[in-house]
């Protein structure tokens, strides 16, 4: 009960459309003022309720739905997919790692490192799309799985001949944000509130995913969002509709790697540490379970993902003491447990709900009507009048 | 309006077209027919640009446009009807015509050849918010030439038209064409159904193995004996 209202506190502000279409502008008004009241006590709500670990599985939340929403674009709208997006997130991390900590002793602003972590892991972006403009499917995804481990196996391995990246023992000591000379690290207090460091990350990581969301949103419903689904849907036919295919697919890549970028710098800050070791292949996984498991195409539906894949894992731990507590003994270690839920919970979506948890009305549609339209078989020459 | 000159078109180490001379004078119906494999499909690639050129020039209104990209040669009025049809599948009918339009930034405009579309093909606007994937085969070829025709072209590409449609499904889609041709649309139209092409075009080119073998007026094509005997069966 507990954490379906602190679900609800994340999906609310993203269905005004949905709940406020038929609805007054008063009640409209309403939803979002609590909306907003609900994300600002979040921290609050659930540091009384669950504790203080969980305000930091928030803070995670927010990071995740970030990434989940930049992958979104890639394979979600334009349909690449992409199995090595981490990769983008590793650029953001050892760009802000780098940048502020006694590694290089170099310790940039924020207000810097933020913007340059975009635009460095868009870079990154368009040097993994230019050379696979012409793969699509399958082939995409190895090519895109080998550039995820190459930016690993870097990061792992430049610390010789000159140390660059320290190696596999990574960064430490990365310097806490500061926003206008207010580190984040600290305790503040505003009148009787006293505002501890996770809900200052917490505050921060929420301004910005409000933006990505936005960004999302926006761009879904744009000339750009149109010609996308037009690429996914049919590469040639999109191009004879005018549409510039490759911009837009370096696009794609590009705005998903940067929001990525941005996902990572604040992940090095809020960490304090990076290593090459949380940037394999099974993070981009998760990444992309988050997407698929939502609602590919569908920014609600994702966030949702996110929400799930973050929070859950962390529900499990919970059942090593209850186990304790109930035979005397762990008989199931929970991090086990963890992957085999997963997998079972992957099975059952993907048998009853393959568009997604949540998906997009259109992606329902879509798949409501794959039986009678014989999938994607639907341009076969079937002679009928 | 169009005028291809010694074009060579091919894939790889395969040469597929070689040697090739083409023209579509302002509202003319030119077909271009020949057996599978001739390189019909090709040529058309080739024209709207989703080909590079290996050699020769494709003129439209006297304008170079051989190293223009597909996507802007929709912005010069040429417009491409893709083999297959291909529609956007999970799109709706009014979505994929609404793509037809990306270039165009004339609302009205755009609203007024939508009203058209649906006059030209009332089975579309019945159907104007139902999946492109579950329209039956001529349905979808009807989508495909109405998204053409929202980019307002001057040179409409047609690439095979007829396949894997039922003769009478073939006959309603050829009329339709027919009424397009009458409003001063140029249209290239790539046929394997020789007759029907031949029945409906103005002028044909005959293409065999990558070569223009013959070409002149429909008439005459129908009732020389080579044609008759490879293309019409006979």
């Amino acid at each position: 009960m507990r954490r379906w209202l602190f679900i609800q506190a994340l999906r609310l502000p993203l269905v005004p459309s949905a709940a406020g279409a038929s609805a007054s502008p008063l009640a409209r008004g309403m939803v979002l003022a609590l909306a907003v009241a609900a994300l600002l006590l979040a921290p609050f709500l659930v540091d009384a309720l669950l504790g203080r670990a969980w305000v930091r599985v928030l803070d995670l939340v927010m990071l995740y739905t970030m990434l989940a929403l930049g992958l979104n674009i890639v394979v979600g709208f334009a349909g690449l997919l992409d199995l090595g997006y981490i990769a983008f997130f590793a650029v953001g991390a050892y760009l802000y790692a780098l940048c502020a900590s006694p590694h290089f002793g170099l310790y940039l602003p924020f207000w810097l490192l933020l913007p340059a972590a975009a635009v460095l892991a868009g870079v990154f972006g368009v040097l993994l799309g230019a050379p696979t403009l012409k793969l699509r499917g399958d082939y995409l995804a190895i090519v895109t799985l080998g550039f995820g481990e190459i930016i690993r196996i870097f990061l792992n391995n430049l610390n010789a001949p000159i140390n660059l990246t320290n190696g596999p023992q990574g960064i430490t000591m990365v310097r806490p944000i500061e926003v206008a000379g207010v580190s984040m690290a600290q305790v503040h207090s505003i009148g009787p509130l006293s505002i501890p460091a996770l809900y200052n990350y917490y505050y921060l990581f929420l301004a910005l995913t409000l933006l990505v969301v936005f960004v999302s949103i926006r761009l879904q419903h744009s000339r750009v969002g149109r010609a996308w689904v037009a690429i996914r849907e049919d590469e040639l036919a999109a191009s004879a509709s005018g549409v510039n295919t490759r911009n837009l697919k370096l696009l794609a890549f590009a705005l998903g790697a940067s929001f990525g970028g941005i996902a990572g710098s604040l992940y090095a800050s809020f960490q304090g540490f990076v290593s090459p070791e949380s940037f394999g292949l099974m993070e981009s996984i998760m990444v992309l379970c988050m997407v698929v498991l939502g609602g590919m195409g569908h920014v609600r539906g994702v966030v949702l993902g996110a929400v799930l894949l973050v929070a859950l894992p962390e529900a499990l731990r919970y059942i090593g003491p209850m186990q304790r507590s109930l035979f005397g003994q762990v008989m199931v270690e929970p991090s086990d447990l963890r992957l085999l839920l997963f997998g079972i919970a992957l099975v059952l979506v993907m048998r009853w709900r393959p568009a997604g948890l949540w998906p997009s009305p259109v992606r329902r549609r879509e798949f409501a009507a794959a039986p009678a339209a014989g999938g994607s078989a639907s341009t076969g020459p079937e002679p009928r009048p | 309006m169009l005028s291809v000159r010694s074009l060579q078109l091919g894939y790889g180490a395969i040469s597929a077209v070689r040697d090739l001379d083409l023209e579509v004078s302002p509202g003319e119906l030119v077909a271009v027919i020949g057996a599978n494999g001739a390189g019909k499909t090709t040529t058309l690639n080739g024209i709207a640009g989703a080909l590079p050129v290996r050699a020769g020039s494709i003129l439209l209104d006297g304008e170079d446009i051989t190293r223009v990209p597909v996507h802007q040669r929709v912005g010069r009025g040429m417009s491409l009807v893709p083999e297959g049809r291909g529609i956007f599948a999970r799109l709706t009918v009014a979505e994929n015509l609404d793509m037809g339009a990306y270039l165009r930034r004339d609302p009205v405009g755009v609203r007024a050849d939508l009203a058209r579309n649906y006059a030209l093909f009332p089975r579309l606007a019945e159907r104007r918010s139902q999946l492109a994937g579950t329209l039956s085969g001529g349905e979808q070829q009807m989508l495909a030439i109405a998204r053409a025709l929202m980019a307002r072209p001057r040179l409409l590409l047609l690439d095979e038209p007829s396949m894997g449609l039922a003769p009478l499904v073939t006959r309603l889609i050829f009329d339709t064409i027919r009424a397009i041709a009458a409003e001063r649309v140029s249209i290239l139209l790539v046929e394997q159904n020789a007759r029907a092409a031949l029945e409906l075009a103005a002028r044909a080119y005959v293409l065999e193995s990558g070569e223009v073998t013959l070409s002149g007026p429909s008439e005459g094509l129908l009732t020389s004996d080579a044609v008759r005997r490879a293309y019409l069966g006979e």
